[in-house]
């Protein structure tokens, strides 16, 4: 009986062993495109992306820099905070003057097909260039997800995470061109 | 022949997982919030339920009655650890949306009660059959009721809107689940009782 037990737990055990190291390599792989390819959504086209830059701002993951030349062009920055199913992860790209240039979810645990719309168009679409005072609803100017008004909020603040972590590097790193680029983008 | 074809249409009629057998309700009631989540919520289960009829069919002679429950869920709990790593690797974008339910498969109840209703009293065959049967039964009935979940709470189908707006939101949460759950058991006890 507690052989048998024993026998089944084994092989299970070495079979899952087995897949998790199979899996390993693609499920990293994946998660890199992933973010690869999120950097690429939230920053303007061009230019040069850093490696993994670490911060200890709260709430902030990790960051990449993007550089132009010389100059920082943008910086994309990996921000989490507690949504209502668990803290969801985004990418915000950060122009250098601290406005938004676009957003992408990278994973969340929102409830399907009520917070789980952050990651439609309808609500990242006032994203792109927004620069304001990051409040939801009705007295702010982020409109909320219907019915999912913690998740939004938890967005905002997610956002705003990360353009208080950009600014506070801001001090370091200013250069002519970057302010060229950023009003480009205020013109929109 | 017409035995082994009737295994797997029973789990549409007169064996539905949802509808008549009343099992699995959790992730029915969870996943459903539209017809795709459902969809893939139902083949899911539909994977772990065939692999574990055909494992439990092939050591239930083996396993001593005391312990077969464990041995049984340990099996199930197995295939869906399987199932969560080879998604996280290779459909990503599909974990994305089920991720958070995938786990629980471990505890539905459509599994266990398989295993012990029918793989282990059956062989292999037959019991890999059963797993087709139900699990198509389980897809489609949670492919139908995100449908008409999707339609009245987000004006949609797969996806595709037809309609602008949010619709009935209750729809979308769990109210709604129940609601459409209850008035499609209606409805199905009705047709079939007719036939």
């Amino acid at each position: 009986m507690v052989l048998c037990l024993f026998a089944v737990c084994l092989v299970c055990a070495a079979v899952l062993g087995g897949v998790y190291v199979l899996t390993e390599e693609p499920i990293k792989a994946a998660a890199e495109a992933e973010a690869r390819a999120a950097i690429a959504k939230v920053l303007p086209e061009g230019g040069e992306i850093s490696e993994e830059l670490s911060s200890d701002a709260e709430g902030i993951l990790a960051y990449y820099v993007q550089n132009n030349g010389d100059a920082v062009s943008a910086y994309a920055v990996k921000s989490v905070t507690g949504g209502f199913g668990g803290p969801p992860s985004i990418m915000v790209g950060v122009l250098p003057d601290g406005s938004v240039f676009n957003t992408s979810v990278l994973s969340h645990s929102e409830t399907p097909g009520l917070g789980a719309k952050c990651t439609e168009d309808k609500f990242l679409s006032q994203w792109k260039g927004y620069k304001g005072t990051f409040t939801v609803g009705k007295d702010g100017d982020v409109d909320a997800i219907t019915a999912s008004t913690i998740t939004s909020r938890a967005y905002a603040k997610a956002v705003k995470q990360a353009v208080d972590m950009v600014l506070s590097l801001g001090g370091e790193q200013h250069s002519d061109a970057v302010s060229g680029a950023s009003l480009n983008k205020k013109e929109e | 022949m017409a035995n082994k074809l009737s295994l797997i249409t029973k789990g549409f009629f007169k064996e539905n997982p949802t509808f008549v057998l009343v099992l699995g309700m959790c992730p029915t009631l969870a996943t459903t919030t539209s017809a795709m989540n459902g969809l893939e919520m139902g083949l899911a289960t539909m994977f772990v339920l065939i692999l574990s009829n055909i494992v439990i069919s092939l050591i239930a002679p083996v396993v001593p009655d005391k312990v077969h429950i464990p041995v049984y869920i340990v099996v199930i709990a197995t295939f869906v650890t399987l199932l969560e790593l080879l998604m996280k690797a290779y459909t990503p974008d599909v974990y994305k949306t089920l991720g958070l339910f995938i786990p629980l498969i471990v505890v539905n109840c459509i599994i266990l009660g398989r295993a012990e209703a029918f793989a282990s009293k059956n062989g292999v065959l037959d019991s890999a059959l059963d797993g087709i049967g139900i699990g198509l039964g389980f897809t489609m009935s949670l492919t139908v009721i995100g449908i008409v979940r999707e339609i009245l709470g987000s004006g949609a189908v797969f996806g595709w809107k037809f309609m602008p707006g949010d619709g009935a939101l209750a729809f979308v949460m769990a109210p709604g689940a129940f609601l459409v759950l209850g008035y499609l058991l209606v409805l199905f006890n009705k047709i079939a009782k007719k036939n």
